[in-house]
């Protein structure tokens, strides 16, 4: 599957399509295989079936012939047993050992059983042998199977894929066929000529079974046939033991008859056997006589063809022969052929002769039989008188003759027997030929078939060498189609079919579902492009706007600056505040495209967190001073004065989230608290109280969610901050509550039509939020509020050398002074406190109106450090202007208790959130100095209070830095040379500021005649680039007037007194720059300047310069310069290895 | 106007020129330097200031307008205008004046007369902002209130929006 989707990644599906022609073939030659295999294994089971028939019929014609063998050693000793019972013991024991040579045969035949054995033995191995493969087989399946499980997991599933992934293709393959009809032909013809090839190897093994058949039967027939030859050959023997070998004969015509007729049980097959004696004509009438009868004639040329209505007494008597084999005893079923003369036969009379010469048994040609109408043989054995040795020639048999043995073999029943013994007779048709005459055999047995099918032929041989016999064998059907073989891969053909069809049916299902993915893929690309472009063109379109908005914006504003009435100026400031509006919709716009495309960076830049929730509180003050909303602000003292980080985008979350508090806030209170991380774990638990009396909602649940109040270990010099804002606005529905920080979602959108918004402001504010590595979460319950915590992580700026901004003189005039807050809600005087502590006031907090007139009673009369400078009373202290009545309470106290003088009793401040104009009015008289509005700011305490207090720029110099300053610079006369009458105005009025005395030059040959010795300043600043003559020169210049003044003193042309008894004139001389360069700095040195201030003066810079020379009396000046010198060459020398460092 | 409002808007104001750069930190030092004893001290400055820039501005265009412009004087004049607009922390103008000066140094007698529409420009702007503060200031300390001291610096960085 995998490669075909690669294949479809490329898009090119013809590609795909083309590559299955291959696999077609492939899958083809697969199928065909399959089927084969199928056949074969079909094939197999029915030749293993076919053979298993054969071996049981082996195994059969085995076991009978053993069975025979042995019925027949049981015969030989049952006609032994009658014999006895016919003959005497002594006769029985001469007998016995004349018939040497049947007990030698009756050996032969155990030594042919015992040969036979083996060949059983092995048709048993075979047997076994065959099953053993097919258990072999089975045994190879099942490890096959093993194998198969042993395969680990993923190989398996590897090997599962291959399969589904050849089954497919076979699928492809097979619904291929299906349609095409060529195909279908092919693989038929295929079928087809496979099974031929099976039908070959069946045919094969067929021919095989039938000659292996047929082989057996005839060497059965032959078997038993020897058999039965032995058998007259004893008999033979007998005769000629018991009629020969005794004197007079123990037998006689009585005895053998009966003997043959007890013993015909051994000789199933022959019709009868008949003994004829040789007599030779000169003994012929001795012999009829004898007997009492004549030789006889044979009437027809085959005695043994008995007829009915024979009678031997009407035959004629013999011609006169040579010699004469009339029959003497014979059988009950042949007595008439007693005194025949067996030669008159042409037949016999040939057997005869050849019987006594060969000293074998002598078959006839076959010949139809009398009584049965079968055709018959006459087996003929010659009696010799003599133990013959067995290398006797025929001439010494034929003298040694004595007499004939026949027997009439009836071969058709022989056949039937044998053939009735062995199994599946029904499958086989045996036919038996005398092919003594080869143009003309003579069928001895079987059907007259011509059948065109296959036949074995088999050579019997009946011991007689001048007759040849043969062994025809045929299947009498024809082989039956191999039907299991067909139907199994016709089966396995459909079987493949169908799950040909469904995989194809499958494999279109995952085309379609593949090209629809792919469709899907294209979708997504374009969707993808389209955001993208999305937000470029708002960025590109917001850019766009905001440049004639800002132009809009700034004459509008150049508008209000103008003189307006007040309609007028209403109408602009409207224009104005929509055209802010608009400028902040299309800066959240611009922000949102900035953060999806990732383009927001934060700076990290020094600020002053609490000026920045000071600003946005006072901007967003308007309306919530209108609806006398509380608005307060509380940072944490542990949060560092200075941070690190983007002020800019602090201030917009903080922005976003009172401005959101601001819109949905009707009444109650916004409360902006700042902590860390660490600290925000302990904040007061359970505090119940809030800023305005209003339930909030509990802001700690937002906590449990963030990760970072878990873990708070932060690097050196990180600081988190937990920022919390929180409001008793509507509260955020509940449904909305998940989607509030998705972008252009408000809780409602109802909500924009009442309170305006993009709903763009608190997604940018998480995003910047997680910018700054800390998370944002909310509270919020209908109808009590909501609130909004994020953390965000900073870097402390006061640990880096950073300028602090409350070096500001402004603010470090409070240092040190006492206040006392006091307030009914703890939590609103923490936050007034929180303001003052700012200032560096110590504060008191007074939460009862008792504790507070007590305190401020207490503090009033103490003196010195405790003196407390300032009281501060909320207006809604106790309740909703109660506080406007505190100084009346104190005033009454006092004129109660102790007297305190009016003046030393602290100034009584009032903070209020909203004062009605006649409230204001009657402030002075309630006792209070000013009141300070609501949201608290710094400025804002700042201002009211040195307003009130008196404090400004007196005690400003007394403090601190400025007051060095001034100490070096007092009384100190300073030239300031620049050309710039602003700039000489301005740094002038600076020195001036720090107690020095200030002359101004405005140029650089001013200058020089101003610094002509003798004179009195003891210090200049100079400006470096003026016209006509810049610092550098006029510095070089001074320089050189002064050493003139200097060799004229030395050289006595001057006296010390015509220059102010000085010696060494070096007025020190300061560049003044607004260039931060090295270069300049150097090149001040190198014309002899002292030092450089930097422009506009700063004052800890100007400080650490002028330090260094006012630090010593200007008397020690020649000090100062040696020690300048010396420090110069140092620095020479340092940069000297420097460079060749 | 009430006092509270107007010194809402004051503050409001002198924010926006922080915030827009039209002012920097050196104006909150100007007004560091005014006291009791030079309560007009920054008035004076700006006062200064507006008269030097006008005579500069002036100069200025005279030079420039001539066939054959001699870029030191022009040069020397921009400095001055610099530095003065540095003194009272017309941040714009010093700006400007500063890119005034490297195109003076191509001697670029049309890029200087761009430069110097921009300046007068940015000059006249600041003026009447500044005039609008004192007007404001004059107004509040009319109604009997302190004029607000601005003891926190804005962010001066002008968000640059280029997406």
């Amino acid at each position: 599957m995998s490669r075909r989707r690669v294949s479809f990644s490329d898009g090119n599906q013809c590609k795909g399509g083309r590559r299955w022609s291959n696999p077609l073939v492939v899958l083809f030659v697969f199928c065909c295989v399959g089927c084969s295999i199928c056949l074969l294994w079909g094939l197999d089971v029915y030749g293993i079936l076919e053979r298993k028939v054969r071996v049981r019929a082996l195994g059969d014609e085995k076991e009978k012939t053993l069975l025979d063998q042995y019925n027949l050693s049981k015969d030989r000793v049952h006609a032994l047993a009658s014999l006895i019972s016919s003959l005497n013991q002594e006769r029985f024991y001469e007998c016995m050992s004349k018939s040497v040579a049947d007990e030698r045969l009756g050996s032969n035949l155990l030594h042919a059983l015992r040969e036979q054995r083996p060949e059983i033995d092995q048709s048993q191995d075979q047997q076994h042998w065959d099953r053993e493969n097919m258990s072999h087989e089975k045994m190879s399946v099942e490890i096959m199977q093993e194998t198969h499980q042993f395969f680990p997991e993923p190989l398996l599933n590897i090997l599962y894929l291959v399969i589904v992934e050849m089954v497919v293709f076979s699928m492809g393959f097979a619904v291929g066929i299906f349609f095409k009809s060529s195909c279908q032909q092919f693989q038929q013809q295929k079928h087809y000529k496979q099974q031929n090839s099976k039908g070959r190897g069946i045919t094969e093994r067929r021919k095989e079974t039938l000659v292996n058949m047929c082989d057996e039967r005839a060497r059965m027939l032959q078997d038993q046939f020897n058999v039965s030859m032995n058998h007259v050959h004893a008999l033979a023997i007998l005769v000629s033991t018991f009629h020969h070998g005794k004197q007079p004969s123990a037998i006689d015509q009585k005895t053998f008859a009966e003997f043959t007729a007890r013993t015909a049980f051994e000789r199933p097959l022959m019709s009868g056997v008949a003994y004829a004696l040789r007599v030779l004509h000169r003994e012929r009438e001795e012999f009829e006589k004898q007997h009492g009868w004549k030789i006889k004639k044979m009437e027809t040329e085959y005695q043994f063809l008995v007829k009915d209505d024979y009678n031997p007494e009407k035959l004629d008597p013999s011609p006169v022969q040579d010699e004469y084999a009339p029959v003497i005893f014979s059988q009950e079923t042949v007595s008439h052929i007693v005194s025949i003369d067996m030669m008159s036969g042409k037949e016999d009379r040939g057997n005869i002769l050849r019987a006594r010469a060969t000293g074998k048994g002598v078959l006839t040609s076959p010949f139809n039989l009398l009584k049965s109408n079968h055709l018959g043989v006459v087996l003929t054995f010659a009696v010799y008188n003599t133990n013959l040795p067995p290398n006797a020639t025929p001439k010494e048999r034929i003298e040694a003759t004595v007499g004939y043995l026949g027997a009439s073999f009836d071969v058709p029943s022989l056949v039937e027997k044998l053939l009735h013994q062995l199994a599946s007779k029904h499958t086989i048709v045996v036919n038996l030929y005398d092919t003594t005459n080869v143009s003309a055999p003579i069928r001895m047995y079987g059907p007259d078939v011509a059948s065109t099918s296959e036949m074995h032929i088999s050579n019997v041989d009946f011991g007689d060498p001048t007759h040849q016999h043969e062994m025809h064998c045929r299947f009498k059907h024809k082989p039956p189609p191999p039907w299991s073989a067909i139907t199994t891969s016709l089966g396995v053909a459909v079987i493949v079919l169908l799950v040909g069809h469904i995989f194809h049916a499958a494999l279109d299902r995952i085309e379609e579902v593949e090209d629809d993915y792919r469709q899907m893929r294209e979708l997504k690309v374009q969707a993808e492009a389209a955001d993208v472009a999305k937000s470029q063109f708002l960025a590109t379109v917001s850019h766009e706007i905001r440049t004639p908005m800002n132009g809009v914006l700034g004459m509008l504003r150049m508008l209000m600056d103008t003189d307006l009435d007040a309609t007028q100026e209403d109408f602009a400031m409207t224009a104005q505040s929509s055209g802010k509006a608009l400028i902040a919709l299309i800066n959240e716009v611009l922000d949102q495209a900035k953060i999806e495309s990732g383009r927001l960076e934060l700076e990290a830049v020094p600020f002053d967190l609490r000026d920045i929730l000071d600003n946005v509180l006072f901007l967003f003050s308007d309306k919530p001073q209108a609806k006398g909303i509380e608005m307060a602000v509380c940072v944490s003292q542990q949060v560092p004065d200075i941070l690190i980080g983007d002020p800019g985008r602090f201030r917009q979350i903080i922005t976003n989230l009172v401005g959101n508090s601001v819109k949905f806030t009707r009444e109650g209170h916004i409360y902006v608290s700042v902590h860390l991380v660490e600290d925000a774990k302990s904040v007061k638990v359970g505090q119940c109280e809030t800023l305005s009396g209003f339930h909030v909602v509990d802001k700690r649940k937002i906590w449990e969610n963030f990760s970072m109040v878990k873990y708070s270990n932060e690097a050196n010099d990180a600081v988190s901050l937990m920022v919390t804002v929180e409001d008793t606005g509507v509260g955020i529905p509940q449904d909305a509550q998940i989607r509030i920080f998705t972008p252009f979602m408000q809780a409602d959108s109802s909500t924009s039509r009442t309170y305006g918004g993009t709903g763009l402001g608190l997604s940018i504010s998480k995003c910047l939020v997680e910018l700054m590595g800390g998370e944002i979460g909310f509270i919020s319950k209908p109808g009590i509020g909501s609130t909004f915590s994020f953390t965000a992580v900073f870097r402390d700026g006061c640990k880096d050398d950073i300028k602090r901004h409350h070096s500001d003189p402004a603010l470090s005039d409070f240092q040190g002074m006492r206040a006392l807050v006091t307030d009914g809600r703890s939590i609103r005087a923490e936050s007034t406190a929180y303001h003052l502590k700012r200032l560096g006031i110590h504060v008191h907090v007074a939460t009862d109106q008792d504790s507070a007139t007590n305190t401020i009673l207490d503090l009033c009369s103490a003196s010195g450090k405790e003196r407390l400078d300032m009281v501060l009373v909320d207006k809604d202290a106790w309740g909703g202007g109660s506080g406007i009545s505190f100084p009346r309470l104190l005033l009454d106290r006092r004129q109660n208790g102790a007297v305190v003088p009016q003046e030393s009793l602290p100034k009584m401040f009032l903070v209020a959130t909203f004062l009605s104009p006649t409230e204001v009015h009657d402030l002075k008289s309630a006792g209070y100095v000013d009141s300070i509005m609501k949201p608290l700011r710094l400025s804002m305490i700042s201002a009211c209070i040195r307003k009130a207090l008196g404090v400004g720029s007196k005690r400003q110099q007394l403090k601190g830095q400025p007051m060095a300053l001034h100490k070096l610079l007092i009384g100190k006369n300073v030239l300031v040379v620049d050309d710039n009458a602003i700039n000489r105005k301005v740094a002038a009025c600076a020195l001036k500021k720090f107690g020095a005395t200030v002359t101004c030059a405005h140029s650089g040959k001013e200058a020089i005649l101003m610094l002509q010795p003798p004179h009195n300043f003891d210090a200049c600043f100079m400006d470096v680039q003026m016209p006509e003559m810049d610092g550098f020169e006029a510095t070089r210049q001074i320089r050189l007037m002064e050493d003139r003044v200097k060799e004229l003193i030395n050289s006595g042309d001057a006296s010390l007194e015509m220059y102010g008894n000085i010696a060494h004139w070096h007025v020190p001389i300061l560049a003044m720059t607004a260039d931060v360069i090295q270069a300049t700095h150097e090149e001040c040195l190198r014309c002899g300047m002292d030092d450089y201030v930097l422009k506009p003066f700063e004052e800890q810079q100007l400080y650490s310069a002028v330090a260094r020379f006012f630090e010593f009396d200007v008397a020690d000046g020649q000090i100062l310069a040696d020690m300048r010198k010396k420090e110069e060459a140092s620095d020479l020398w340092a940069s000297w290895f420097g460079t060749l460092r | 106007m009430e006092l509270g409002s107007l010194q809402r808007r004051y503050i409001d104001f002198t924010s926006a020129l922080f915030r827009e750069g039209f002012l920097d930190n050196q104006y909150t030092q100007l007004q560091q330097l005014q006291d009791e004893s030079n309560p007009e001290f920054v008035l004076e400055v700006v006062t200064l200031f507006f008269e030097d820039s006008e005579k500069l501005l002036n100069e200025l265009s005279r030079t420039l307008d001539q066939q054959v412009v001699d870029f030191k004087k022009v040069d020397a004049h921009v400095h001055q205008l610099k530095g003065s607009s540095a003194s009272i922390g017309a941040q714009r103008v010093k700006n400007v004046c500063m890119a005034f000066r490297n195109c003076c140094e191509e001697r670029n007698q049309e890029g200087c007369l761009r430069w110097l529409q921009q300046v007068r420009q940015e000059y006249f702007l600041v003026k009447s902002k500044l005039e609008t503060l004192f007007r404001l200031e004059k107004q509040i300390l009319a109604a009997g209130g302190s004029v607000p001291v601005l003891c926190f610096l804005w962010p001066t960085h002008v968000e640059t929006l280029s997406v």
